[in-house]
């Protein structure tokens, strides 16, 4: 069961422009088994995003760089990929969903050849198989065939990243990053998409990274959850793990200031402060300005992950010295 | 409690080149001073078109406004310019809603100059960084231009802006949705204090169910331009009786480990809001649906106390 499919080790990137140098991703390692689902949870500017472009070769090169690390899929490094091997893999074994569904469609382009390009491009067929392929991907996600020569403006906004699901899985890949894929739909489409992604992992036993800011979201799909801050993966752990035994002060004040649909509550509680700018990090543990249990030694030093068991770990020097509930 | 807005039959169509779009159609309810109504419902429901017909930024098709007792349904400029001291908005996107080219002092200054409010330029920057502080943006940020800021804080700019002229009815679009979480939170709790120290009476549209049930007195859900049910905050996430409001609470993701799976997944998507015919507006995606519902409109009915809910099948769906 558990064939390790990629595993990324201490992983950095930066944005070097003449004003500033960002540190957008600073050592993230995780690793995914085949059939996994990893949430990347965290708030605007963490970094997740910039992590997946990372594993897609897509790091926009300048600015960005990749000072650190390597990206192992499927045993190979990727870093050391060239470029013409790096489209081989791009939509064929390792696919991407982009948030927006509105602008990642050519808007000049009938959706179902949008489909059939990318199996062309991947796989020695002909027009025609290609096409069936294609018509078959719509039907998957839940669009009649008869729409293939429709146009992107032809379809709402829920329908058009059922198309983009389609181009990402048409070629069966090993590997899905989905960005933030329901942030832009509406709760009822995000649900139908939800249980459509859900529907095709268990099928293709294809593993997924997601990249999204809500925690229900990932409860519903995910098996592991890494928790994203300035850069730094600050806990990780099995879906049980970052729900039921959350240690980490930002992980806590993260589910805190969620409004709790079940119970009345007055106030919500607040994590005090902003993400720390990605230009001009904290030292010690970048969460320090912000944490309400931050003592001297947490502005001196570097904090490296704790592992408090063989799937969870946290990167936090006072873990379990404070009362988690307060 | 003195009722401060009361809107009935409101309607709101919009010509397009393929007939006739019902934005918002027949919708009628009241709020109380000093509370808060929230209108939920899904993108194209109608629910901003609503807040912005009410603040006259669109002018209505038929139906009454009535504010503070008074029928504002038709007002000449004079009158609306009056009237929009004591009504104002907070608008979804702080990105666009500010002016690019203004600092955040002239900008929450900006209505106080349009009213012509304070006598002298001392005596405004007095009130600003007064309202400032309020809303808790720092003092040094008074020369600073919106894209010096992030997203959260734009959104305290907004906020200043709407409340220096102490109105009385903010309608707050979607005043959240841009920002992350831990902003979000910090945002919310900044209008509940704000509600508490003014009296603020609040719309508050949003899709976002968790943050209405948060703030909200009294929900109201919107499908297709109408209300579809209406009940005191609580009471309509301890019970929904129409099929769209069930549908629409159960698709929330909870963030809880091994949440009950009992979601209940609609077929299809909102219909179009062009050339609707008399029947219920849901049943194309209704899983109760009869033939009934495809021939002739439900009306909004009170099922139990305070709870009105459109649909015709709603004793039978709910074991009444």
């Amino acid at each position: 069961m558990s064939e390790k499919i990629l595993d990324i080790k201490d992983l950095s990137i930066r944005y070097v422009t003449e004003e500033e140098t960002v540190l957008a991703v600073n050592g993230i390692s995780f690793s995914l088994d085949k059939g996994e689902s990893i949430g990347l949870v965290g708030e605007t500017g963490a970094g997740k995003t910039t992590t997946a472009l990372g594993i897609m070769g897509l790091v926009p090169d300048p600015p960005g760089e990749i000072t650190s690390g390597t990206i192992e899929f499927e045993g190979e490094n990727l870093l050391e990929y060239p470029e013409k091997k790096m489209r081989e893999i791009r939509g064929g074994k390792i696919s991407m969903i982009f948030q927006d569904p509105m602008t990642s469609l050519n808007p000049v382009m009938p959706v179902g050849d949008q489909i059939r390009e990318v199996v062309l491009l991947h796989n020695n067929v002909s027009k025609a198989e290609a096409r069936s392929r294609a018509e078959e991907m719509l039907e998957q996600v839940g669009i009649p065939k008869e729409r293939y020569d429709d146009y992107p403006h032809q379809f709402s906004g829920g329908m058009k990243q059922r198309v983009i699901i389609a181009i990402a899985l048409a070629c069966s890949p090993e590997l899905l990053i989905a960005d933030e894929p329901t942030t832009a739909l509406d709760v009822t489409i995000q649900a139908q998409v939800l249980q459509l992604m859900k529907a095709l992992r268990t099928q293709y036993q294809t593993s997924m990274i997601l990249i999204t800011h809500d925690l229900g979201v990932v409860a519903k799909i995910c098996n592991k959850v890494a928790v994203v801050y300035a850069g730094q993966i600050i806990e990780s752990g099995t879906l049980k793990d970052i729900y039921t035994n959350k240690q980490h002060p930002y992980t806590i004040g993260l589910f805190n200031s969620l409004p709790d649909i079940e119970h009345e509550t007055s106030e919500l509680k607040v994590i005090k402060g902003l993400v720390p700018d990605p230009s001009n990090l904290p030292k010690g543990c970048k969460f320090n300005p912000r944490c309400p249990y931050c003592t001297p030694e947490c502005c001196e030093n570097e904090v490296e992950m704790t592992a408090l068991s063989d799937t969870h770990s946290v990167r936090c020097i006072h873990v379990g010295e404070f009362d988690r509930e307060a | 409690m003195a009722e401060i807005l009361r809107v009935e039959e409101l309607t709101k169509y919009f010509n397009t080149k393929s007939g006739l779009l019902h934005a918002v159609d027949g919708v009628t309810f009241s709020v109380e001073e000093g509370k808060t109504l929230g209108i939920v419902g899904e993108s194209g429901c109608g629910k901003s078109t609503l807040g912005r017909v009410i603040l006259h930024l669109h002018e209505r098709t038929s139906g009454k406004i009535l504010f503070n007792g008074e029928d504002i349904s038709e007002v000449n400029a004079q009158k609306l310019h009056a009237l929009r001291k004591d009504m104002q908005i907070i608008f979804q996107d702080p990105y666009a809603s500010l002016n690019p080219r203004m600092t955040v002092g002239n900008i929450i200054a900006e209505p106080l100059k349009n009213y012509k409010l304070t006598k002298s330029k001392e005596e405004s920057e007095k009130k600003v960084r007064e309202m400032m502080d309020i809303v808790g943006l720092a003092d040094r940020t008074y020369n600073l231009y919106p894209h010096e800021l992030d997203g959260g804080r734009r959104q305290r700019i907004g906020i200043a802006r709407a409340l220096i002229l102490d109105p009385k009815l903010v309608v707050c679009d979607e005043p959240v949705s841009a920002l992350d979480v831990s902003i979000q939170a910090q945002v919310l709790n900044l209008l509940m204090e704000l509600q508490k120290d003014r009296g603020l009476t609040y719309l508050f549209i949003t899709h976002n169910l968790s943050v209405v049930k948060h703030i909200s007195d009294d929900i109201t859900v919107m499908y297709l331009g109408q209300m579809v049910e209406k009940a005191e905050s609580n009471e309509i996430f301890r019970h929904q009786y129409h099929p769209y409001t069930k549908a629409l609470i159960s698709a929330i993701p909870v963030p809880k480990y091994n949440a009950p799976d009992n979601q209940i997944i609609l077929k299809g998507e909102i219909t179009s809001p062009i050339n609707v015919g008399k029947s219920c507006r849901f049943a194309a995606r209704c899983p109760y649906a009869k033939e009934n519902c495809f021939n002739t409109e439900p009306v909004l009915e009170e099922v139990t106390k305070d709870h009105f809910v459109k649909c015709h099948y709603v004793k039978e769906i709910n074991g009444f």
